[in-house]
C-alpha cells in the first residue's frame, strides 16, 4: 500500500475508444486493482464499473495536458485500452506514478496469487491442485509400455532444470545415452516423449537444438534418435522438425548451436517449417494492435494492416506445422522429433496443436487443461518471462501462448462441433495467464514453482474453471463427432484464417454483435436440462397421485415442486397419508461434470 | 421447337461430373432447352439439374479424345464435366454457350416452368401497393396514392401507383418528374411511425450547368417537412461526382433553392466499379494459393468490403437522420435505381422491425427494389465469371443482401429469417424458374404479362415447409431500432456466398442443425411441462375427497 499516494480521484472522465462518447466517474486505486466507478447520474441503469488488475496493465502513459484535463492512457495485456481524463494534473501524476510502481512487481511474493483468497477451505484448495495428473495422462496414452518407459534421471532436476521431474524415453535409451544427449542439447533439453499415438505406436518427441555448430557431433545424441526411431516399427525413419526458418537455424551454427546433420544421424528425415522467433511475433502483434486500435479505420487500411503486420501469416505457419506433424504421425505412422532453439516456444506450440488435432480428448475442457499443463507448464514454457510477470527484460516478452490460443480458436471456427469448449474458455485462460491470480502460470518452470511452493500458497485456475465450466461449454459440441473424425484435417487456405475480434477487441463492446448466438443457445441448453428435471419431478408426482400415494395436490405444485413437497409433507401428516415424497437430493460430482438426483420415498 | 436446332448432341453416356467436396458421379448427360441434366440412373444418387441461365461461362480442355468442360455458374459454383469423345464435347460446349446466353425474353425458362407444388397464395398478388398504402393510411393522413403514372408515361421505371404528399396534385408531379432523372420524381419510401418522419427517394435533379430550378419539385419535397423543420438530402455520390454530373445535365439540389434542406454526400460507387469489385473478390476467393499475404492483398484490392461499409454507413446515416434527428430525408444518386435503393431499403431494415420478418422482407424487396424499378435483368445477366464485356451488370442487389447479412450477423435474434433466405434471393436474381426478377421495371413485367404467364418466387417461398426452412430458430421479435457496427473489424466476408463452394460446409451445417435441435427441443420440453401441469391440475379436480388447506 505504500505505493499508493492518492487512493481516490473524483470526476474522472472515461473516453470511449472508438467514438466520441465519454462517461464520468470516480477512480479508485487499491493494492491490487484500479477501479473506475461510473457516477450514477441516470437512475435507469446500473453504474458501470471497470476493474483493472495491476498485473494486467502493460503500460501507462500520461499525455500532455489538455483544456479538459490530464489524459492517462492505460494499455492492458488482455487488450483492454482505457483512456481517462483526470481534472487535476497532480492527481493524474499521483495515479500515474503509483501505477508505474505497482505494475512492475520485482518479486514473486508481490503477485496477486499470493494474496488472492477466494472463499475456499484448505481441502478444496488442495483438491484443486490434484485435478490434473500428468502421470495418469501418459497412462491414458498407453505409456509406459513395451517401448517407452518413465525415467528418473531428472528426479532432482539435475539433468535439465527446465524439464519436469518425470520424463518418458525409449526403453533402449540408457542413462549414459540420456546424459550424453542432454549435454549436446541447448539447456540440456534432450529428446523426450510428449505424445504417444497409440494406434500406430508413433511418438511425438520434443527437445532443443543440438549444439552441433558447423561440425560437432555426439554419438549419444545420435543413439538417442536411433532409439526413438527403433521404438516405432511402423516407420524406418523418424522426422526431425526444426520449427525455425532455415536461415535462423543456420545462423545459430556460428554460436555453436544449429540443427541435425542428416549424414550423422541414420534414419532421420530433417525438415524446416519456418515459424518466426519470439521477437518477430512480439513486433507483429504490436503492429496488429496499432492497426486495429486506430480510430476511423478504413477497410483498406485494415486489410493492408492485417497483411503487413503478418500476424495471420504467423498463425497459419504454426497451424501448418501442426498439420505436418499430425500427417506424419497419423497417416505415415512415423515418429516425429520437434524442436526449435530452446524447445519451449515454437516447439510447445507445434506439439500441443498437433496433439489437439490428433486426439479428441484434448478437445474437451478437462483434456485441454491437461494439454496446457503438459506441453506448456510442465515442459517449461517461460510464462514469467513471456508474460512479463516480474519487471524483467522486455526482449523476453512475447505472445507465444496467446498465439497458441488463437490457433486453437481458428480450429474451433473450422470445426464447430469438435470442441467441448467455446472461445470463452480460451479468453478466460488468456485472462488468467496474465492476471497472476492463480498459481498455475507463475514462474518459468516446474523447479521454480516447487521452490515457490505454489501448491501450498496459491489456488489452481483449473479448479476454478471446472467449477464454472457451464459458462465455457460449446452448445454445438457433439461428443460422437470424434468417432467419425478422430483426427482433424483443417483447411489451410488463407481465407479460413480470420481476425479474432473477440480476443483483440474483447473490451470494445461497440464492435461486437449486439446479440450472441452462443450465449442464447447455451442458455437454452441449460434450460433444457432444468426442464428435463422438472418433467421428471412432475411425472413422479403425477404417478404418486394416480396410485393414491399422495393425497394432496394443489396449484402450488405446478409452480414450484420443492415448496410443494414441503407443503405436502405437512398436509400428509394431518390427513394420515401413507406415502410421502419427501426430499430430493442434488449431488454434483467433484468436477461438476454431472448432476445426479436421488429421491427418497418414505412410507 | 426451336431449341432443338441449338442442341446438336442431346445425350452423351459415360460423362463424369466432378464437384468440390462431393463424390464424383458418372452418368448420362442430357441437354434440354433450359437444363443441363446429369443422371447416374441409379437409385440414391443425386442428379444434377442445372439451368442454362445459371451458367456464367464455360471452358473446354482436351486430353486425347477426352474432353472436359468446366462450367462456371452465376451462383459462383464451379463444376467439371468429363465427356468422352471430342465431337460430343464440342457439341455440348457450343450448345451450352448458346443456350446460356439467349437474349430473347420469350425463351426464358420462367415462361415454360409449370409449378410442381400447389400454389396456396399467388405471390403476384401478395404485395400490392394498394395494400401497403392501407397500412400507411392507418398511421397518417398526410399522404395519398397517386395514379399519375398509370400508363407509365410520367416515369417508365415507376409503378402505376406511388405515394406522394396529399397537398401535391398530379400536375405538380408531372412537372417535378420532368426535372428529375428518368422522370423519377420524389416519392415516399418509408414512413417512420415513431415520429412521423419520412424517407423519400428520387432520381437526381436535372439542374445542369446553368443551375436550372423547378418550383414544383421544391414544392413537392417541401410539402413533406413539418413547419419550421429542416430535412436532409442524402446524395449517394461524392461531391465531385455530383458536380461532374452537371455537365451531363444532372446535378444536385443547391442550398439557395432548397434552403430548408441540408445536403450530405456519401461515396457509394457506380455499378461498373461494383461489378469489377465482384469479379476481383471471386477471383481472390478462388485462388488456390496458400499465401496469407496474397489472400489479404487480393481481398483488399477487390474493395468489396469497402463497398459494404460505405453502403451500410450511408444507410445508418439516413436512419439516424430520421430516428435520432427527427428529420425527413430524401435519398438519391444519379438514376435513383441502384445506390439509392440500397440506402433506402437498408435504412428500413434498421428502423422497421416489420422488414426483419420473412413476409416483411419480401414486401421490402417488392416495394423498394422490384416496384421501385431496379433493373434486375440488366444487372444480373452476368455474374463474376463471364468473359464477355459487361454492359450494365452490377452486383447492386447482392451488395444489399451482403449488408443485410452483416446486420443479421450482429443481431442474430432479431430477424425472422436465416441467411438461407438471403442466399436463395441471390440465386434467384441471377437464374430462376420464377418470373419475379424478370424484366427491369413494373412496366416491362406488365407488358410481358408475367403475373399470368409465370409463377412468383413468393408463391414458392410462402409455403409452410419453405418458410420453415428459411426461418431463423433464434428469432424473437425485437421492436427496437437496430444500429449495426460498421467498423472494419465488425464486417465479415460473407462465407455463405463467397466461400460456399470452397470448403466442405458439412461441419458448419451440422453445427447449425445441432443448434436448431437444441432450440426445438426446448420448445418441446416447455410444452411437455405445460401439459403435465395441466394434467396435475385436472387430477386435483377429479379428486373431490381432497381439500386444500
Amino acid at each position: 500500500m505504500e505505493h499508493i499516494r492518492t487512493p481516490k480521484v473524483e470526476q474522472v472522465r472515461l473516453l470511449e475508444r472508438f467514438s466520441n462518447k465519454s462517461t464520468s466517474g470516480t477512480l479508485h486505486l487499491t493494492a491490487t486493482h484500479l477501479i473506475f466507478v461510473e457516477s450514477n447520474n441516470a437512475a435507469t441503469t446500473a453504474a458501470q464499473e471497470i476493474w483493472i488488475l495491476h498485473h494486467h496493465i502493460a503500460s501507462v502513459e500520461k499525455l500532455s495536458l489538455t483544456t479538459s484535463g490530464c489524459p492517462l492512457v492505460i494499455q492492458c495485456r488482455n487488450f483492454r485500452v482505457v483512456h481517462f481524463v483526470v481534472q487535476r494534473e497532480r492527481d493524474c501524476h499521483d495515479i500515474y506514478s503509483s501505477l508505474l510502481r505497482l505494475l512492475r512487481p520485482v518479486s514473486y511474493d508481490e503477485l496477486y496469487a499470493f494474496s488472492y483468497n477466494p472463499k475456499q477451505n484448505e481441502q478444496q484448495r488442495e483438491e484443486g491442485w490434484q485435478l490434473i495428473d500428468l502421470g495418469a495422462e501418459f497412462e491414458r496414452m498407453g505409456v509406459p509400455c513395451d517401448r517407452w518407459q518413465l525415467t528418473d534421471v531428472n528426479r532432482d532436476y539435475k539433468i535439465c532444470e527446465t524439464y519436469p521431474r518425470d520424463l518418458y524415453v525409449p526403453i533402449t535409451a540408457s542413462k549414459p545415452i540420456i546424459v550424453g544427449s542432454s549435454k549436446f542439447r541447448s539447456k540440456g533439453r534432450f529428446p523426450v516423449l510428449t505424445y504417444f499415438y497409440q494406434e500406430k505406436k508413433a511418438a511425438v518427441c520434443r527437445c532443443s537444438q543440438p549444439l552441433s555448430g558447423f561440425s560437432a557431433r555426439c554419438l549419444e545424441d545420435e543413439s538417442m534418435l536411433q532409439a526413438i526411431s527403433k521404438a516405432n516399427h511402423n516407420s524406418r525413419f523418424v522426422y526431425v522438425m526444426d520449427t525455425r526458418p532455415k536461415l535462423n537455424a543456420m545462423a545459430n551454427r556460428a554460436a555453436g548451436k544449429g540443427y541435425e546433420n542428416e549424414d550423422n544421424y541414420s534414419n532421420i528425415r530433417f525438415q524446416f517449417v519456418g515459424i518466426e522467433n519470439i521477437h518477430v511475433m512480439r513486433t507483429s502483434l504490436q503492429k496488429l494492435l496499432e492497426v486495429v486500435g486506430s480510430r476511423f479505420l478504413s477497410v483498406n487500411d485494415y486489410l493492408l494492416g492485417l497483411e503487413s503486420c503478418g500476424w495471420l501469416r504467423h498463425v497459419k505457419a504454426v497451424v501448418d506445422a501442426a498439420i505436418f506433424l499430425t500427417k506424419a504421425v497419423t497417416v505415415e505412422g512415423a515418429s516425429v522429433l520437434v524442436h526449435c532453439s530452446d524447445g519451449w516456444d515454437r516447439t510447445a506450440q507445434v506439439c500441443s496443436l498437433g496433439a489437439l488435432l490428433m486426439d479428441p480428448y484434448y478437445r474437451t475442457i478437462k483434456g485441454f487443461m491437461v494439454l496446457i499443463e503438459k506441453d506448456w507448464i510442465s515442459f517449461g514454457h517461460k510464462f514469467a518471462d513471456r508474460c512479463d510477470q516480474l519487471d524483467g527484460d522486455p526482449k523476453e516478452v512475447s505472445p507465444v501462448f496467446t498465439q497458441f490460443l488463437e490457433c486453437v480458436w481458428q480450429l474451433t471456427e473450422q470445426f464447430p462441433q469438435a470442441f467441448e469448449f467455446s472461445e470463452w474458455l480460451l479468453l478466460q485462460i488468456h485472462e488468467h495467464v496474465h492476471s497472476c491470480q492463480y498459481g498455475n502460470f507463475l514462474a518459468n518452470n516446474q523447479r521454480l514453482r516447487e521452490e515457490l511452493q505454489l501448491g501450498d500458497r496459491t489456488h489452481s485456475l483449473w479448479a476454478f474453471l471446472l467449477r464454472e465450466q457451464q459458462n465455457y461449454l460449446n452448445p454445438a459440441y457433439c461428443p460422437t463427432y470424434a468417432d467419425a473424425h478422430p483426427v482433424l484435417e483443417p483447411s489451410t487456405l488463407p481465407c479460413h484464417f480470420k481476425f479474432w475480434r473477440n480476443m483483440y477487441h474483447q473490451f470494445d463492446r461497440s464492435m461486437h454483435p449486439r446479440q450472441s448466438v452462443l450465449k442464447n443457445v447455451l442458455t437454452l441448453k441449460e434450460s433444457n436440462c432444468q426442464l428435463e428435471d422438472t418433467i421428471k419431478d412432475l411425472e413422479t408426482v403425477s404417478t404418486c397421485i394416480k396410485s393414491n400415494q399422495i393425497l394432496f395436490v394443489s396449484h402450488t405444485w405446478l409452480a414450484d415442486v420443492n415448496a410443494s413437497v414441503a407443503k405436502c409433507f405437512n398436509l400428509a401428516n394431518n390427513s394420515k397419508t401413507t406415502v410421502l415424497y419427501t426430499q430430493r437430493h442434488r449431488q454434483d460430482t467433484v468436477d461438476g461434470s454431472s448432476t445426479v438426483y436421488t429421491y427418497e420415498m418414505s412410507m | 421447337m426451336e431449341f432443338a436446332e441449338l442442341i446438336k448432341t442431346p445425350r452423351v453416356d459415360g460423362v463424369v461430373l466432378r464437384r468440390p467436396f462431393l463424390p464424383t458421379v458418372e452418368g448420362t448427360l442430357c441437354l434440354t432447352g433450359h437444363h443441363l441434366i446429369l443422371s447416374s440412373r441409379q437409385d440414391n444418387t443425386e442428379e444434377l439439374w442445372l439451368l442454362h441461365a445459371n451458367i456464367d461461362a464455360i471452358e473446354k480442355r482436351f486430353v486425347g479424345s477426352l474432353g472436359t468442360i468446366i462450367v462456371k455458374c452465376k451462383d459462383l459454383r464451379v463444376i467439371q464435366l468429363d465427356i468422352p469423345g471430342m465431337e460430343e464435347c464440342l457439341n455440348i460446349a457450343s450448345s451450352i454457350e448458346v443456350l446460356s446466353t439467349l437474349d430473347s425474353v420469350s425463351l426464358m425458362y420462367p415462361l415454360f416452368y409449370r409449378p410442381m407444388f400447389q400454389v396456396i397464395e399467388d405471390g403476384w398478388k401478395s404485395f400490392l401497393p394498394e395494400d401497403a398504402f392501407k397500412d400507411l393510411e392507418s398511421m397518417t393522413e398526410e399522404w395519398r396514392l397517386s395514379d399519375v403514372n398509370k400508363d407509365y408515361s410520367v416515369c417508365s421505371s415507376y409503378p402505376p401507383l406511388v405515394a406522394v404528399p396529399k397537398d401535391v396534385d398530379d400536375d405538380t408531379l408531372r412537372k417535378a418528374a420532368a426535372f428529375r432523372h428518368g422522370g423519377r420524381f420524389p416519392v415516399l419510401s418509408y414512413y417512420h411511425k415513431k415520429n412521423g418522419m419520412v424517407m423519400m427517394r428520387s432520381g437526381q435533379p436535372l439542374t445542369g450547368t446553368n443551375g436550372r430550378r423547378c418550383k414544383e419539385d421544391e414544392k413537392l419535397i417541401n410539402a413533406t417537412l413539418r413547419a419550421g423543420k429542416r430535412g436532409y438530402i442524402i446524395d449517394t455520390r461524392t461531391v465531385s461526382v455530383a458536380q461532374q454530373a452537371k455537365a451531363r445535365g444532372g446535378g444536385f439540389e443547391s442550398e439557395a433553392n432548397y434552403p430548408q434542406w441540408r445536403r450530405i454526400h456519401k461515396a457509394i460507387e457506380r455499378s461498373s466499379i461494383l461489378q469489377e469489385s465482384l469479379i476481383k473478390l471471386v477471383e481472390a476467393c478462388n485462388d488456390q494459393s496458400h499465401s496469407m499475404d496474397r489472400w489479404l492483398s487480393k481481398l483488399e484490392a477487390s474493395n468489396w468490403q469497402t463497398h459494404v461499409k460505405e453502403i451500410l454507413t450511408s444507410a445508418c446515416l439516413a436512419a439516424q437522420c430520421i430516428d435520432r434527428e427527427g428529420a425527413s430525408v430524401l435519398v438519391h444518386g444519379t438514376e435513383g435505381t441502384d445506390s439509392t435503393l440500397q440506402v433506402t431499403s437498408l435504412a428500413q431494415i434498421i428502423l422497421d422491425p416489420a422488414c426483419r420478418t420473412i413476409q416483411g422482407f419480401q414486401a421490402l424487396v417488392e416495394r423498394e427494389w422490384l416496384q421501385a424499378g431496379h433493373p434486375f435483368q440488366q444487372r444480373c445477366s452476368q455474374s463474376a465469371y463471364s468473359n464477355s464485356k459487361p454492359r450494365c451488370e452490377a452486383p447492386v442487389f447482392l451488395l444489399f443482401l451482403d449488408c443485410v447479412w452483416q446486420i443479421l450477423r450482429q443481431f442474430p435474434c432479431s430477424f425472422q429469417f436465416s441467411q438461407h433466405f438471403l442466399v436463395l434471393l441471390f440465386e434467384h436474381t441471377y437464374a430462376s424458374q420464377f418470373g419475379t426478377f424478370m424484366g427491369n421495371s413494373a412496366s416491362e413485367r406488365s407488358k410481358l404479362n408475367l403475373s399470368q404467364k409465370t409463377v412468383s418466387l413468393w408463391s414458392w417461398v410462402n409455403r409452410p415447409q419453405e418458410v420453415e426452412r428459411l426461418s431463423n430458430p433464434l428469432y424473437e421479435a425485437n421492436c427496437l431500432v437496430i444500429w449495426p457496427s460498421v467498423a472494419p473489424q465488425s464486417l465479415l466476408l460473407w462465407e455463405g456466398v463467397f466461400l460456399r463452394w470452397k470448403r466442405s460446409s458439412r461441419c458448419l451445417d451440422e453445427a447449425y442443425d445441432e443448434m436448431v435441435h437444441i432450440i426445438q427441443y426446448n420448445k418441446e420440453l416447455q410444452n411437455k411441462v405445460n401439459n403435465l401441469r395441466r394434467q396435475l391440475a385436472q387430477l386435483e379436480t377429479e379428486e373431490p375427497l381432497l381439500q386444500t388447506p
